[in-house]
């Protein structure tokens, strides 16, 4: 990018401007060991010599234009802002369907579900399993009758959901075509995404179900009847935030993130003989934005280049949009702390401007209180804000990836890009993620990174304001959102109630059905499609899955 | 001389909640403070805690719970080792607790709670100061 006269003045004047230093600040020159938060070190200032090797055209190059660093759409913000996504879900359907009312009534452009852990785990609200974690999490959802209030007055032919839901999501997807279907908007109008991602739950998050390999089985069959009969679905969120939650550099949640990817699409090409072009720009990604800001900026820079080279270069897609990363970014729970509580709004502000800076899509913003409970509405509407405050009064949307060219940042980029390829390759050496994963390996790896945090966070190496550092004598209480107990009773009674008025032989035929396309090679999505609309529950489903495909044992590696 | 017996810390997940890295990190924390660590994994339910902490003849219970159900699942397995008759077994926990419900969970027979942020050395302190078996040649590398 730079002539040699530049670089040689920029080594000359480097030189120069360390001997200064060593004058007037005898410390900076001791090479105090710093580094962002995944502990890469990083300089005390760059220069044209750090970017070298970077070529403009090639690397960087302009938004909408391969290597899409800038950016997947020509335009960015100034063609579309990110969409205000907020994650929620609590209680009821009737409680949840209350909060997206107001969320949209407070200028939410986009839904996105919080289900309880007997919903994400496949249990019904009367399973000995669900006791005490019913609408605790998220809300509770048995049925299509539970679905269809959810959605109540929602205009699904208008706004997208995302639904944060993975071994069963080819239930709750079924749920959400059939109701959308009752509201009269039919497969070919409906838009959102299932997080629908069993990989990083193997690797980072831990709601699994049954084992790898039916997982992957299930996946491809979603991302195979998306393709053909829901084409503005995004049939899977390939996530690196759990993985980074789990506790996972930057580095390391770039990476596993691409290499699920590449498993799945492999998967979907082997097994459904489907054009790669055909299904890739329906792929979506999830990653965290965390609190070392420049970090995370490179990261996501370098996600779109890397993203673009494996699909160009590895799948040899044709068309531009199965180039495109297209993601979706929620700030840092794990940043969240539970001292001084007030201080996460400035943390999550700071976490939301990385994730603008870095160009994604769509954003969760985090509320203060999430260190305690779910969110109150007070809280959650300032998390809103802080998205609109950004939008709107900063000027931060008028440029596109103001960043680029800064020698810093494209240093970074380029760094973060290449030790996540080799991550991908060690990956790759092992036979691919699956066997990765049988391994123990990204577990470990993130194991391992969790714990060295947690050290240099405990012997104060890296600051936690509030937690390691200017401590409170007392901490202010705050208002905790408290969910009723009595939701567990009302969701139970409404699910006898529609256990007694179904019809049981359509049940009992559609179950049927469905057993007998899990044991074949046939795509279970039109079975799950007639047991939902016959009002199966989730749990008599996945109880299906579980039969015919046998359930997955946390290895309980620490 | 008997060779030291190692007190024994049963690491676990009660409930559906798949938030690990808080277990996964107290588990290392005890097994490099020179303790016998056995850590279940997710989704356990009490039964299952209860009987892993007879079959390893562990010291110390730790549960780990971010969902919300701490109340109910805490609660149980402390009421089921009693019944089981292993209530010399120490039951402590931790994760994303209220303070309000503290109270509550000591009522029911959780030794401490400890909440986000904590360094593990306090945990350590506390377990070397509550455990009347722990022996004090144990010490952190």
């Amino acid at each position: 990018m730079f002539d040699e006269k530049t670089l040689a003045d920029a080594r000359q004047g480097l030189k120069e401007w360390e001997a200064e230093v060593i004058k007037i600040a005898p410390d900076l020159a001791a090479k105090k060991r710093l580094s962002t938060i995944s502990d890469l070190l990083v300089n005390p200032i760059y220069t044209p010599e750090d970017i070298r090797d970077i070529d403009f055209e090639r690397d960087i190059g302009y938004p909408g234009s391969f290597p899409f660093t800038r950016g997947c759409q020509a335009t960015g913000y100034r063609g579309r802002v990110w969409t205000f996504r907020m994650f929620s879900g609590l209680g009821t359907a009737e409680d949840t369907n209350w909060r997206w009312h107001q969320l949209l009534k407070e200028g939410e452009t986009g839904l996105s579900t919080a289900f309880d852990f007997p919903t994400l785990m496949g249990y019904d609200s009367d399973s000995p399993k669900a006791r005490a974690e019913v609408g605790k999490c998220g809300v509770a959802i048995d049925t299509l009758a539970d679905f269809e209030i959810l959605t109540k007055d929602i205009p699904l032919h208008e706004v997208t959901t995302s639904m944060t839901i993975n071994p069963p999501a080819s239930v709750l997807w079924a749920m959400y075509l059939v109701a959308a279907e009752k509201q009269g908007v039919g497969c070919d109008r409906v838009g959102g995404t299932i997080q629908n991602d069993m990989l990083k739950e193997f690797i980072a998050q831990k709601t699994f179900m049954c084992p790898p390999e039916p997982s992957i089985r299930l996946i491809s069959d979603t991302i195979e009847f998306g393709t053909k009969n829901v084409p503005r679905w995004n049939t899977i969120s390939i996530s690196g935030y759990h993985i980074r939650e789990a506790g996972a550099t930057a580095v390391q949640e770039l990476a596993f993130t691409l290499a699920d990817g590449i498993a799945y699409i492999q998967d979907v090409i082997e097994r459904k003989k489907i054009d790669v072009d055909a299904f890739a720009p329906r792929l979506s990604f999830f990653f965290d934005s965390h609190m070392d800001f420049f970090e995370e900026i490179a990261k996501f820079r370098a996600a779109r280049r890397m993203w673009a080279k494996i699909m160009r270069e590895r799948f040899q897609a044709k068309n531009p949009r199965s180039w495109w990363l297209r993601f979706h970014t929620q700030t840092a729970g794990c940043s969240l702390t539970h001292q001084q509580p007030y201080n996460n709004i400035v943390r999550t502000a700071t976490e939301a401007l990385a994730a603008v800076l870095g160009g994604t899509q769509s954003l969760h913003t985090n509320s203060f209180d999430e260190e305690y409970a779910l969110p109150t509405e007070f809280a959650a509407t300032i998390a809103l804000r802080t998205q609109q405050i950004l939008a709107e009064e900063t000027g931060v949307v008028n440029t596109i990836d103001p960043l680029a060219g800064s020698y810093f940042v494209e240093s970074l980029t380029s760094r973060i890009e290449d030790e996540a390829w080799k991550y991908i390759k060690q990956i790759d050496d092992m036979g691919g993620m699956l066997a990765a994963i049988d391994r123990g390996f990204p577990q470990r790896e993130i194991a391992n990174a969790a714990y060295r945090f947690k050290q240099q966070v405990d012997n104060q190496e890296k600051v936690v304001v509030g937690v390691n550092k200017y401590l409170a004598e007392e901490e202010t209480p705050i208002e905790i959102l408290k969910i009723d107990e009595e939701v567990e009773a009302e969701q139970v009674k409404r699910l006898k109630e529609v256990k007694r008025t179904r019809d049981s032989r359509m049940v009992s035929q559609a179950l049927c059905n469905l057993r007998d396309a899990c044991r074949s090679e046939a795509n279970v999505m039109p079975c799950v499609i007639e047991a939902v609309r016959a009002y199966a529950t989730e749990q008599e489903i996945c109880d299906i899955y579980r039969e015919v495909f046998g359930e997955y044992r946390d290895p309980g590696f620490f | 001389m008997e060779p030291e017996r190692k007190l024994r810390v049963l690491v676990a997940k009660p409930g559906l909640d798949g938030h690990d890295r808080g277990a996964r990190v107290i588990a290392r924390g005890f097994r490099d403070a020179g303790y016998e660590v056995i850590y279940t994994g997710v989704h356990q339910t009490p039964e299952q805690v209860v009987s892993a902490a007879i079959q390893e003849d562990v010291d110390l219970i730790g549960l780990s719970c971010l969902s919300g159900a701490h109340l109910h699942l805490f609660s149980e397995v402390v009421r089921q080792l009693r019944a089981a008759g292993a209530d010399d077994i120490t039951v402590i926990g931790g994760g994303i607790i209220p303070e309000e419900d503290i109270p509550r969970l000591k009522e029911a027979g959780i030794k401490q709670v400890f909440l986000p942020g904590t360094p593990i050395a306090e945990i350590i302190d506390w377990t070397r100061k509550n455990m009347p078996s722990d022996s004090p040649s144990l010490s952190t590398a």
